[in-house]
C-alpha cells in the first residue's frame, strides 16, 4: 500500500537565508499515529506547514494520499485536516458557522449531520450558537479541532495539540485520536509531552536542526535506545563499590544502602546474572530488587543532546 | 472549480456585513445624506445649473461613486486583512481553493456589498432630489465594474498592509483627494485649463464622468474613454493580484 504521506529530499530555506529543513525523507503509513518530536525551532511546524500548503517548499517532493502537494494541490489538500499550534480563531462567528465554513472551504457539500456529530464528539454541541470569542481557551482549541474534522479528512495533523490544555480536555483529545485511528485516519502529531507520544504513537520521528535524525517504531526505539537499570536494596550499608565490581557499570546510592546496575536492554541479560553471582560470592545480601526501563523522554533528551 | 469553497468565503464575508450594518451601510448613507443637505439643498439652491442639470442632481453620480470607492476598498481590504491579522488565514491557505476562487469569494462579497450600498444611496437621494437615469444598463454596468475594480484594489491593499494604519492610509490619503478632485462636485470644464489637463491624470475623473453620462447623457470625457480607463485599471489590479498569488507575497513564505 502506498504511504499516506511521502516526503522526498525536502529542503526549505526561508527568504532570510535560514535553512529550516535539510533533505527530509519520510513516509507515513495509512492509519498510523506518527509522533514528530524535536526541540523548539527544530523544523516541526515548517514541515507540517509545507505538507499542508501554508509554506512553499524550496526543493523536493511531497505527496499526501498519493497526490503531489504542488501539482495536485486540490486533491492533496482535500484529504488533509490541520489543527495548528496557535489558537487562531474567528471572534464574532458562532461555533456552528465557523465549522460549517471550514467544510465548505474544503469543497464539501453542507452536511449538518456530520457537523453535529463532530460538535457532539468534542462536547461543543451546547455551545454551537455561541460566538467563538465568548469561549474559553480550551473550548477554542476544540473549535479548531472541529474545523479540521469538518471535511472528514483522511490525514489529520495536530501541531502541539495539548499545549496549555487542561487534563480533562487532554484526555478527551487522546480518546478522540484513538477513535479516529480506529476509523482509519492517519494522524501526525507534534508534542512536547513526550509521555503522550509514548502512550499514543505507533512510530516516532525525531527532528533536530532541520534534519530527521531518527524514525523508528516506538516499541523498537524503546528497546533499542532504552537503558535498563537494576536497583538492589542492601541489607548492610556499603562504603564503596567492592573491588570485584569496579569494572561493571555499578554505583552506590542512598548513602550506600542501594546498588544501581545500568545495562542496555538490547544486550543479553548475562550481566545481571553475573552481578548477582558476584554479590553472592562476596556475601553481600539484599532485601529487595527492581528493574526499570528508561522512558521515551530520557531517550529523547539523550538524542537531541548528542 | 471549488464552488462550495467560493460560497463559504462569500457567505462568511456577507455575514460580516450583516453584523456591521451600522458601519458598512448606515454610516455611508448618513454621510451621503449630509452631502445632499449641505451641497444639494442648502448651497445647491444658490448655484446655477451645470449642463442644464440642477446642482443637487449633478452631484448624485459623484457622491454615489465616492461611497462606492471608499466602501469597496475598505470592505475588501478589511476582509482579507482580518484573517491575516488574527491568523485564521492558515485555513484558506491550506484549503483546496485556487487563488482565483479566493479572489472571487472575497472580492465578490466586497463588490456585492458596495453595489447594494450604492443602490441604497441612490434610493435615498430620491428623497432629496429629483433625478433621471437615461442609460440604466450603463449605470448598473459602471456601478458593478467600479465596485469590482476597487474591491480588487482594496484586496491588494489588505494583503500589502501589515498594520491597521496602512489599511487606512491609501483610502484616506489617496482615494479621498482623488474623488474630491475628480469632479464629484463640479465639471472639469469649470477649472482653469492647466488644472483640466492635470485632472486627466486622475483615474477617478473617468469613473465619475462615465457614471454621470449614464444618468444625464453629459460627460467631461467621452464615455468610451471612461469605459476603457475603468477596464484598464481593472486589468492592472487583476495582474497585481495574479502576481501576489504567484509569488506568495505576504501570504506564503
Amino acid at each position: 500500500m502506498q504511504p499516506d504521506i511521502s516526503v522526498r529530499h525536502l529542503n526549505k530555506t526561508y527568504g532570510d537565508g535560514f535553512q529550516a529543513l535539510k533533505n527530509i525523507n519520510l513516509e507515513i503509513e495509512r492509519g498510523e499515529i506518527f509522533a514528530l518530536l524535536g526541540p523548539n525551532g527544530a523544523g516541526k511546524t515548517t514541515l507540517i506547514s509545507i505538507i499542508c500548503g501554508i509554506v512553499n517548499l524550496s526543493s523536493g517532493e511531497v505527496k499526501a494520499a498519493g497526490y503531489d502537494i504542488v501539482k495536485d494541490y486540490r486533491k492533496a489538500r482535500e484529504t488533509i485536516g490541520l489543527v495548528p499550534q496557535e489558537l487562531n480563531t474567528d471572534s464574532f462567528e458562532t461555533v456552528w458557522d465557523a465549522v460549517s465554513f471550514s467544510r465548505g472551504l474544503f469543497g464539501k457539500a453542507p452536511n449538518p449531520t456530520h457537523i453535529e456529530k463532530v460538535l457532539k464528539a468534542l462536547s461543543l454541541w451546547d455551545k454551537r450558537n455561541n460566538r467563538i470569542m465568548s469561549l474559553s481557551g480550551g473550548m477554542k482549541r476544540r473549535v479548531m479541532i472541529a474545523k479540521a474534522l469538518s471535511h472528514e479528512p483522511q490525514i489529520l495533523f495536530l501541531d502541539e495539540p495539548t499545549a496549555g490544555v487542561d487534563v480533562e480536555l487532554r484526555r478527551d483529545m487522546w480518546e478522540m485520536v484513538r477513535k479516529l485511528r480506529e476509523s482509519g485516519v492517519t494522524i501526525i502529531l507534534t508534542t512536547h509531552y513526550i509521555e503522550e507520544a509514548e502512550e499514543m504513537a505507533d512510530r516516532i520521528g525525531v527532528i533536530r536542526q532541520g534534519e530527521i535524525i531518527l524514525v523508528e517504531d516506538k516499541a523498537q526505539l524503546m528497546t533499542k535506545l532504552g537503558k535498563k537499570e537494576l536497583r538492589l536494596q542492601l541489607q548492610q550499608k556499603l562504603d564503596q563499590v567492592p573491588g570485584e565490581l569496579t569494572l561493571e557499570p555499578v554505583e552506590l546510592a542512598n548513602d550506600g544502602w542501594e546498588l544501581i546496575f545500568t545495562f542496555d536492554s538490547q544486550q543479553e541479560q548475562a550481566g545481571v546474572a553475573r552481578l548477582l553471582r558476584t554479590l553472592g560470592d562476596l556475601g553481600i545480601e539484599y532485601r529487595d530488587l527492581q528493574t526499570r526501563e528508561s522512558s521515551l523522554e530520557e531517550i529523547f533528551v539523550g538524542l537531541v543532546h548528542e | 472549480m471549488n464552488l462550495y469553497g467560493i460560497r463559504a468565503i462569500y457567505k462568511f464575508e456577507m455575514a460580516r456585513m450583516k453584523r456591521t450594518v451600522m458601519q458598512s451601510v448606515l454610516s455611508p448613507v448618513i454621510s451621503t445624506c449630509l452631502y445632499f443637505v449641505v451641497f444639494g439643498s442648502a448651497i445647491g439652491s444658490r448655484m446655477g445649473d451645470i449642463d442644464n442639470i440642477s446642482y443637487g442632481a449633478y452631484i448624485i453620480p459623484g457622491l454615489v461613486m465616492l461611497s462606492l470607492l471608499m466602501q469597496s476598498i475598505s470592505n475588501a481590504s478589511f476582509g482579507i486583512y482580518m484573517p491575516k491579522f488574527s491568523g485564521t488565514i492558515y485555513e484558506v491557505l491550506s484549503a483546496p481553493v485556487s487563488y482565483v476562487e479566493v479572489v472571487i469569494g472575497y472580492v465578490g462579497a466586497a463588490a456585492s456589498k458596495s453595489v447594494i450600498l450604492g443602490l441604497i444611496i441612490l434610493a435615498t437621494a430620491r428623497l432629496f432630489v429629483d433625478y433621471t437615469v437615461l442609460h440604466p444598463f450603463w449605470m448598473l454596468s459602471f456601478l458593478v465594474l467600479t465596485a469590482v475594480t476597487f474591491s480588487l484594489f482594496g484586496f491588494i491593499i489588505g494583503i500589502w498592509a501589515d498594520g491597521f494604519e496602512k489599511l487606512q492610509i491609501v483610502p484616506m490619503m489617496i482615494v479621498t483627494p482623488l474623488v474630491f478632485l475628480g469632479g464629484t462636485f463640479y465639471s472639469i470644464d469649470m477649472l482653469p485649463e492647466i488644472w483640466q489637463t492635470i485632472s486627466l491624470f486622475n483615474p477617478v475623473v473617468y469613473l465619475i464622468s462615465g457614471f454621470r453620462w449614464a444618468f444625464y447623457g453629459v460627460s467631461d470625457v467621452h464615455v468610451g474613454i471612461s469605459v476603457a480607463m475603468t477596464m484598464f485599471f481593472l486589468a492592472l489590479c487583476m495582474t497585481t493580484v495574479w502576481w501576489i498569488f504567484k509569488t506568495g507575497y505576504r501570504l506564503r513564505s
